[in-house]
């Protein structure tokens, strides 16, 4: 028996999914999701096999989705029209379908995720950077706080640091961990707005408002809030690059 | 830029067709003053190369003092005084020279005095083909301006033209079409009925776009009619989701408008306000005419943390550029993101059946 989730939002297209999967007996529907929050949700509580999972929603969209859920899961993108996840059924194997879709076209997804079970699916950050076209920066960041989810425009993210396996996103006087890599995090990012200070440091160039000498081979940045940042010195030629520039 | 110098090739043609001249003014002179061929022709033909070649200056002089502005006494000072200015350096001064010249060379004996009875009579000419000259130069002048002016006039329709067929092309959204069908099929084991209710409300959508593509201009209740039709499809698939408001002033049914010149903006309204909101929201469609302007508005609730459109898109691009490439200055397509509210505005001049469209 596989559980799965339906996620989309709109009625129409779940009944669809819906009327199809009532064929296939050894699938049992655990949930059925309007938007991206509620599949986040019940994705944490049902631990589902399957996710049949649309790509433009309200507030999440399916990549996001995946960037926040912890679970191993066997992804089915279901769309109308998406280079984007064709792109990443490239990179990464899973399997999409394209609306409107018939019973067999389904059947033949479903079956190649009953081939496939046991194999560890990719991870959902990676297949989200590979959705995203190379010349789009993400608008914004989603991050999993227990079972809040927050979204912060990259506009209002000050600066980010690395801590072992996660990033700390400082965003008007709060935190937010995220499990990410700074350097995913950095690639996934304009990199006209926001700067690689150092290693373990990532800045909005916006909230800069100095660069201080702090030893002989380092120097520190100062933003408006007063926070001080390491600047190293790829960091400081980084930035002089930037200058340059704008 | 000199109508003349600017252009290759034309200076020796020019010099070329002085020549006639040259020889009218030796056939003039010879029995005028009682002169020699030979020594007539010795000391024209190389004054006349030598005036054309000065009379280019008033090319110059034509373009600082364009017709057009500048005013008639004033017009008639510069060239005479330049006419007589340059006659008189020509063709006395020069031809005085020339003269002493062969005289010195010991051919034409006595021609500086021979000449002399002849000066004043040169110099009226000189005037005179130097007036000629100037409007020559003003004549060339215009022709370019009408079809530099000519060209411009052509360029701009090409890009009007472009502009719309562009929008025009943009229009089919293979997403809408792909996800209508999707409800279609959705509809067609559940509710067979609303399934044909929607095959023919995406066909009459289909057939409108196509046919008002071909127009230039369409009446706004038609390009309203077409929204209406758009947003009954969009709201089969969001349901109660999608809910519409219109304020459409009386007077403005009539007004003509682009065809599809809405299109963009309500589809926007439903992709990037609607579809973003977990509960739905409104779209609010408003006209409004004064006099002279129509104004329309389209409003939508949208999800304030949604990314906003930089500059909003393609689509709105596009509606920019149809209204410039059509009315130029005379209208506007302004937005503004309002918290939860986005609000698109268009202002063009009301025109009806009975205006030029």
């Amino acid at each position: 028996m596989l559980k799965a989730i339906i996620v989309d939002d709109e009625d129409l297209a779940r009944q669809v999914l819906r009327e199809y999967l009532a064929r296939r007996p050894e699938i049992e529907i655990v949930a059925e999701c309007a938007n991206g929050f509620d599949a986040v949700k019940a994705i944490g509580a049902l631990k589902p096999d399957l996710l049949l999972l649309d790509i433009q929603m309200p507030k999440l969209d399916g990549f996001e989705v995946l960037e926040l859920i912890e679970e191993d899961v066997a992804v089915i993108f279901v769309t109308a029209y998406d280079t984007h996840a064709m792109r990443a059924f490239e990179v990464h194997a899973v399997d999409y379908l394209l609306k409107p879709f018939t019973a067999e076209r389904l059947d033949d997804a479903l079956d190649r995720v009953c081939r496939r079970t046991g194999e560890k699916p990719p991870r959902a950050s990676r297949l989200a950077a590979a959705a995203r076209p190379p010349d789009q920066h993400a608008e914004r960041l989603v991050v999993r706080d227990g079972t809040r989810v927050h979204v912060i425009p990259v506009g209002k993210l000050d600066y980010a640091e690395a801590r072992d396996d996660y990033v700390a996103l400082h965003s008007e006087g709060r935190e937010f961990l995220k499990q990410q890599t700074i350097g995913d995090l950095e690639a996934s990012l304009d990199p006209r707005r926001f700067v690689r200070v150092h290693r373990s440091c990532l800045v909005n160039f916006e909230r800069l408002a100095r660069i201080e000498p702090y030893s002989k081979d380092s120097r520190v940045a100062i933003l408006h809030s007063g926070v001080k940042l390491p600047v190293s010195r790829a960091g400081q030629a980084r930035l002089k690059e930037l200058l340059e520039e704008r | 830029m000199h109508p003349i110098l600017s252009r290759q090739g034309r200076l020796p043609l020019y010099f070329l067709g002085s020549m006639p001249l040259g020889g009218l003014l030796v056939t003039t002179l010879v029995p005028a003053g009682g002169l020699g061929w030979l020594e007539t022709a010795a000391v024209i033909l190389p004054l006349t190369l030598i005036f054309a070649a000065a009379t280019l200056s008033a090319g110059h002089l034509c373009q600082y003092f364009p017709l057009a502005v500048t005013s008639a006494p004033r017009l008639l000072l510069v060239h005479l005084a330049s006419a007589a200015a340059e006659s008189l350096v020509v063709w006395v001064v020069v031809a005085k020279v020339l003269t002493t010249v062969y005289q010195a060379l010991g051919v034409f004996a006595g021609l500086p005095t021979r000449f002399e009875a002849v000066l004043p009579m040169l110099f009226g000419i000189g005037v005179l083909l130097r007036l000629l000259g100037v409007a020559v130069h003003y004549a060339m002048i215009e022709v370019a301006r009408a079809r530099e002016a000519e060209r411009r006039e052509v360029e701009a329709r090409v890009l009007a033209r472009e502009a719309e067929l562009k929008a025009l092309r943009a229009q089919l959204k293979p997403h809408f079409l792909f996800n209508t069908l999707h409800s279609i099929s959705a509809l067609a084991t559940s509710d067979g009925e609303r399934a044909r209710r929607m095959c023919v409300l995406l066909a009459d959508f289909l057939r409108a776009t196509l046919s008002l593509g071909e127009k230039t201009s369409i009446p706004l209740a038609d390009e309203l009619a077409l929204a209406r039709n758009y947003l009954a499809i969009e709201q089969v698939r969001y349901g109660q989701r999608l809910r519409v408001a219109e304020e459409i002033e009386n007077g403005c049914h009539g007004c003509l408008v682009p065809p599809l010149l809405l299109q963009p903006l309500v589809e926007n309204a439903v992709k990037h306000g609607i579809a973003t909101l977990l509960d739905g929201g409104l779209i609010r469609m408003e006209a409004r005419r004064s006099k002279r302007a129509l104004r329309i508005v389209i409003e939508n609730d949208a999800d304030e943390d949604a990314p906003r459109l930089n500059a909003g898109g393609v689509g709105l691009a596009n509606v920019r550029a149809r209204l410039a490439a059509r009315y130029g200055e005379d209208a506007h397509c302004h937005t503004e993101p309002n918290g939860s509210r986005f609000r698109a505005e268009i202002l063009l001049p009301a025109e009806t059946t009975g205006a030029i469209g």
